[in-house]
């Protein structure tokens, strides 16, 4: 299978969520990644797609979501950039302390930089790149 | 695959057994995002339904999980907490697990490898 970089642009909206993921895993699955990796792409790309939907974007249906990503047999690279001000990655309090521990929110990041390879923002805080090895 | 479980309502399987309610989540892809709000709103009104809430959650048909549920599940045990009731979850797979470890979630829950463990770990 050849490797083909795949740009998507989705509204604002958490359904259109699942046309990414399914095209992503779909091509993943075409690699013969893991369950883990699978589950690990999947989980993180929820996490970065809902961040830009909701906090990024702020639910507002005049604004897009770009997705691009790139999978062949050895890794997965995912960019999502939303049309919002931006933020500061660093700022967000870790979810793991035992005062945050009972907090409903604040979850994403975490669990993206726990299951993705690579994290990086870029300086606005208005993007972000994952990314998986297939291992 | 959009297939007709994905966009199913969130399916609930509810059963009594004394006075503590089991829950079993009927898909796979209950816990996707969209699904969230409402599962969450449909497990409080189960909690509402008596003074003192006894409730398992049993997780064998979950194979996703996110911070949103995460989310969820943590607004529901106050609530349960808040009324002096008891929540348990019981049945989660090793790959979900690991995100309540990560979390730290899996010292906040009471989380039990079988519903009969669960059950019985109810006072």
């Amino acid at each position: 299978m050849r490797d083909l970089a795949q740009k998507m642009v989705i509204a604002s909206k958490l359904e259109a969520a699942r046309e990414v993921e399914e095209a992503l895993l779909h091509r993943a699955a075409g690699f013969g990644y893991s369950e883990s990796a699978m589950f690990a792409i999947k989980l993180a790309l929820e996490e970065a797609i809902n961040n830009a939907i909701k906090h990024g974007n702020g639910f507002d249906a005049r604004k897009t979501v770009e997705v691009c990503f790139r999978v062949d047999h050895r890794k997965a690279e995912v960019t999502i950039t939303d049309q919002g001000r931006g933020f500061d990655p660093g700022a967000v309090p870790d979810p793991t302390r035992d005062e945050n521990l009972e907090k409903p929110c604040g979850r994403g990041i975490m669990l993206m930089k726990a299951y993705m390879d690579e994290v990086r923002y870029n300086d606005k805080g208005n993007q972000v790149c994952m990314v998986k090895s297939n291992s | 695959m959009r297939d007709n479980e994905q966009d199913a309502e969130p399916r609930l399987q509810v059963t009594a057994k004394g006075d503590v309610t089991v829950v079993e989540i009927g898909n796979r892809k209950i816990l996707d995002e969209i699904n969230i709000t409402q599962l969450g709103e449909q497990l409080s009104k189960l909690a509402a339904q008596s003074p003192d809430p006894k409730l398992v959650i049993d997780f064998a048909n979950v194979a996703h999980m996110s911070s949103s549920a995460l989310g969820m599940l943590i607004t529901l045990h106050k609530r349960i907490c808040q009324r002096k009731g008891q929540l348990r979850l019981c049945n989660i797979r090793p790959g979900i697990y690991e995100v309540f470890v990560i979390t730290r979630l899996n010292e906040i829950f009471h989380i039990h490898q079988s519903r009969e463990e669960a059950l019985a770990s109810l006072g």
